[in-house]
């Protein structure tokens, strides 16, 4: 998110999910979309059918996607900066960029020029292992086309470098003048059901609701003034990944954790957990009682999405309205009202009637959302951009212009890994989700069909490693890291690479995030999940 | 007469290349269809159940098939084409063993309105030999092949709509059909070949169901089926959905959004289906559409709990918030606001998003607030 703020000035999906079926070319990247955004994967697939949409897939493991690829590049694991500057190198050798779109709508080029030359297909192909002639078929594909989206996740952004990583595709689309077009643009799909809007709405350490950040005292004493006070803080906070470590430091006192299971859900868990152990004080509000829960003083039970009122903003930054079907259990509470009602107790009273009324002060105080009103969302959901009523919303983002003016190329050097396979630990794991299960299982889990569907962890490995290690399918065997050891069952199957095992995280039986390393991104502060040096052994 | 037919004597505008389906729905004009998913917009004139009338040529022609020129005069329900229905639905009868009080979705199948509509006679059950299978192809997708009236639209839905390309073609014992075990079914199979077949074999005791080694599950072909054949577990064991109240709502897990219908009844959600809007317009993956059951789980929490000697104990509302709010001052006091962090959540709605930041900012005083779900 980070690197496309930093590209374009807005880090969310250029272009909506319908569009997708406009572009000529398609490049996915970092995203098993079939098990990840499964609806999103049928708008690409029936355009590779139907529509005759290329599709290139750039990705180590053999995911589904690559059946409908014309293109398959397989790189090593955390190498995506060099096969990108590779194909940017290709594209301006041969002169098939869009000079007229770089010249008039970017600034920056010369560096990225400079940077890329010598990133040759030969000396990609030694870092990637993309050979030299896909990775310039690749790069002809993109930059020939008329449109050409891309679409990436986890796999791109979890890792130390992830926010170049970003920075990347967006020179990428940049080069080609593949933004502000249907059928193009730079698109992460977002994991969870509301992350953009939990971004949208300000919870960040760094901005209000609409990005308006914090640090600017115009925004802040208009945000004071609307809430009725005197001033708010005007340093940045701290995030997710940074209160940890405070925590054990003891800066951090007390913690207030909503709808979350760090415990499972974040890089290197046993020290998450050595963390929240060490607070003075931690409330935790969820439907379950939770790996996190369980440490909590103070657990509080929350409704689930059917039974409130309110709205998410999916992926593509469409607003649509959640809606009450039934009573929450027992004596839980919306997640909203026990927020107001802890408040009103620390002396502060924030008083609603309706979520009308709230989402009313939201319309007032964020620029984005000011021409989506709650009655429109009655009828259909809503894109923003939306300055003012009666705009229809904006499902494709910079047409004319960006938020920041002319478009940044970022010159990025290529960087291995923060770890790296040696002699003690010499295969790589990769970590994600899988299509039957959701983040740490709080959910899913409690569905039996989906239990018997998937109902357990398990190391997907080639058949070579497997050979080689002397492993079967189905058989118990031992992944270490500089961190932990996880047990699980062995899966051989063809679509994990030589040399690299991949490892869901939705179990708390075999938690990945044991193993997985703790360095993260300092610009997004996301961990290295998707990259980390492991050994396997059999369990007798 | 440019651009303008005639169905039931009323003239309409039609725009070139238009079907007269597609005229006559655009203007709310019933007729009745089978084998049409309208989804694809590829018409595979497979059931016949929508033939209309010309006039003055009293030709039957395949209303979804059937291209409209200017000055068509149209009737949709004559008594030749009512006739016509009433022995198709005959025939449909026939073929399988529709004995509706053993269906999972009685009062909500396309083949029992049609029925009573036209008023088609069935046969008489207890001559009929029951050599069909119910199946669970997976723990969700329920298979009963004693409904299946082989209009192909499951075929459509997973083949053109999802392009999970899961169904195969079986005999109606459940053996499948030699050709469809071998993988021959390529990323980019073509559907048409899959309905073609089962047209021309329509008399033969052949139909489709999902591969339970290909099938993830969806549903669409669930959502597709016009009758009892494809139905979901949660259709079979619960009530109808006539019987429930309908409540459109977004999907709480990945990020697409999907638009759900959920089916509720005394409290509780016993079936989901997608809503026939953006960004889905009707299609959900396994987890939109079955994995809503942790809803109702009894592990939910129901009181509000709290910490003392390492042991939970349950507390009113009033007690626990009058503490945390009791902990959370002394803690600010003492070390400051920015000693304090709140992890908000991206499983909550927007307007709690918000509150949860102004409850950071302004109440707190600290700009410690963030989210897990980082991308
Ligand atoms: S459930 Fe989905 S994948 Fe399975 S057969 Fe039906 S449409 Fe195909
Ligand atoms: S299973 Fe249902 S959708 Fe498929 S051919 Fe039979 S009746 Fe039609
Ligand atoms: S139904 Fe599936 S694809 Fe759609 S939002 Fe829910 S989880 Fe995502």
């Amino acid at each position: 998110m980070a690197g496309l703020a930093a590209a374009f000035g807005s880090g969310a999906m250029t272009n909506n999910i319908g569009d997708l079926q406009n572009a000529e070319v398609i490049l996915i990247t970092g995203s098993n979309t079939t098990e990840n955004h499964p609806v999103i994967s049928t708008y690409i697939k029936r355009a590779v059918k139907f529509r005759g949409t290329k599709l290139i897939v750039v990705d180590p493991r053999g995911i589904k996607m690559t059946k409908f690829a014309t293109k398959w590049l397989r790189q090593n694991l955390g190498t995506d900066i060099a096969w990108i500057n590779g194909m940017m190198h290709v594209i301006i050798k041969e002169g098939l960029w869009d000079k007229k779109f770089v010249e008039t709508r970017t600034e920056g080029f010369e560096e990225l020029k400079k940077i890329v030359e010598k990133y040759t297909p030969e000396y990609v192909e030694k870092i990637t292992g993309i050979s030299r002639q896909d990775l310039i078929e690749a790069a002809r594909m993109y930059a020939k086309a008329k449109s050409a989206a891309i679409v990436y996740t986890m796999g791109i952004t979890q890792h130390i470098t992830g926010t170049d990583n970003v920075k990347s595709l967006a020179n990428l689309a940049l080069l080609c003048g593949n933004l502000g077009i249907e059928g193009g643009g730079v698109n992460p799909l977002r994991g969870q059901n509301n992350v953009q809007g939990a971004c949208d709405m300000g919870g960040l350490p760094n901005v209000y609701s609409g990005y308006q950040v914090v640090t600017n005292p115009d925004i802040r004493s208009k945000m004071a003034k609307a809430w009725g006070v005197a001033n708010l803080p005007d340093k940045v906070g701290l995030k997710v990944t940074e209160m940890i470590p405070k925590a054990l430091e003891k800066s951090i006192r007390a913690l207030y954790i909503i709808g979350e299971n760090p415990v499972l859900s974040d890089a290197d868990i046993g020290h998450v957990r050595k963390a929240i152990e060490s607070l003075d004080f931690l409330v935790v509000q969820d439907i379950f009682l939770t790996e996190t829960a369980e440490l909590a003083d103070v657990v509080l039970p929350a409704a689930a999405f059917a039974e409130k009122e309110g709205t998410f903003t999916n992926t593509e930054r469409r607003v649509s309205r959640v809606r009450k079907a039934i009573d929450p259990p027992g004596e839980a509470k919306a997640d909203g009202d026990i927020i107001m009602e802890l408040s009103y107790r620390m002396g502060y009273e924030m008083k609603y009637s309706s979520i009308e009324e709230l989402y009313e002060e939201i319309r007032q105080v964020t620029p984005s959302y000011k021409g989506i009103t709650y009655k429109e969302l009655e009828k259909e959901g809503k894109f923003w951009p939306c300055p003012e009523v009666g705009h229809p919303g904006t499902p494709i983002l910079h047409t004319e212009k960006f938020p920041i003016g002319k478009g940044k190329f970022h010159a990025i050097e290529f960087l291995p890994p923060a770890e790296q396979v040696d002699d003690q630990y010499p295969m790589w794991l990769t970590t994600g989700r899988i299509l039957y299960q959701y983040h740490t299982g709080t959910m899913t889990r409690k569905v039996d069909g989906i239990n018997k569907l998937a109902p357990e962890c398990f190391i997907e490995m080639s058949p070579e490693d497997a050979e080689e290690l002397g492993l079967k399918d189905g058989d118990l065997a031992e992944v270490e890291s500089r961190r932990g050891k996880v047990k699980a069952r062995v899966k051989v199957s063809d679509v994990a690479r030589k040399g690299t095992i991949f490892m869901p995280f939705h179990f708390k039986e075999a938690p990945a995030n044991l193993l997985t390393n703790p360095v993260f991104d300092p610009i997004a502060g996301i961990p290295e999940y998707k990259v980390c040096a492991v050994k396997v052994a059999k369990v007798a | 007469m440019q651009n303008k037919c005639i169905i039931n004597n009323k003239e309409y505008n039609f725009n070139d290349g238009e079907t007269i389906l597609e005229v006559a729905q655009r203007n709310n004009i019933y007729i009745p269809t089978l084998c049409y998913l309208k989804k694809t917009g590829t018409p595979t004139g497979k059931c016949n159940i929508c033939m209309v009338e010309l006039r003055p040529s009293g030709e039957l022609v395949h209303a979804c098939l059937t291209k409209v020129e200017a000055g068509m005069n149209i009737i949709t329900e004559s008594d030749k084409c009512v006739a016509h229905r009433r022995e198709v639905l005959e025939k449909l009868l026939a073929l399988g063993y529709h004995d509706c009080p053993t269906c999972p979705i009685p009062g909500d199948c396309e083949l029992q309105d049609l029925v009573w509509k036209y008023g088609a006679k069935g046969i008489d059950l207890t001559k009929k030999e029951k050599d069909y299978v119910v199946k669970y192809i997976t723990p969700f997708i329920r298979w009963d092949s004693s409904k299946c009236v082989r209009c192909g639209r499951c075929i459509q839905a997973c083949f053109d709509v999802q392009v999970n390309n899961a169904i195969r073609v079986y005999e109606v014992n459940g053996e499948a059909k030699k050709a469809d075990r071998d993988d021959k079914v390529t990323s980019l199979f073509d559907s048409r070949e899959y309905v073609e077949r089962l047209k021309a074999e329509f008399t033969e005791p052949i139909l489709p169901a999902p591969d339970e080694n290909f099938c993830v599950s969806c549903g669409e072909c669930v959502q597709a089926c016009p009758v009892g054949a494809l139905s979901s577990s949660y259709e079979w064991l619960g009530p109808k959905k006539w019987q429930m109240k309908k409540v459109q709502t977004t999907c709480s897990y990945c990020g697409v959004g999907c638009q759900l219908d959920l089916y509720v009844k005394d409290n509780r959600i016993f079936l989901v289906t997608g809503a026939n809007e953006a960004p889905n317009y009707g299609s959900l993956c396994v987890k939109g559409r079955f994995g809503f059951r942790f809803i109702s789980s009894d592990e939910r929490l129901k009181k509000p709990l709290i910490k003392k000697n390492g042991q939970f104990t349950e507390a009113s509302w009033d007690d626990a918030l009058d503490f945390i709010s009791k902990k959370l001052t002394e803690i600010k006091d003492q070390f400051g606001p920015d000693s304090i962090g709140v992890f908000t959540s991206a499983r909550i709605t927007n307007e709690e998003n918000y509150l949860v930041q102004k409850f950071a900012r302004a109440v707190i005083g600290t700009n410690n607030v963030d989210h897990c779900a980082r991308l």
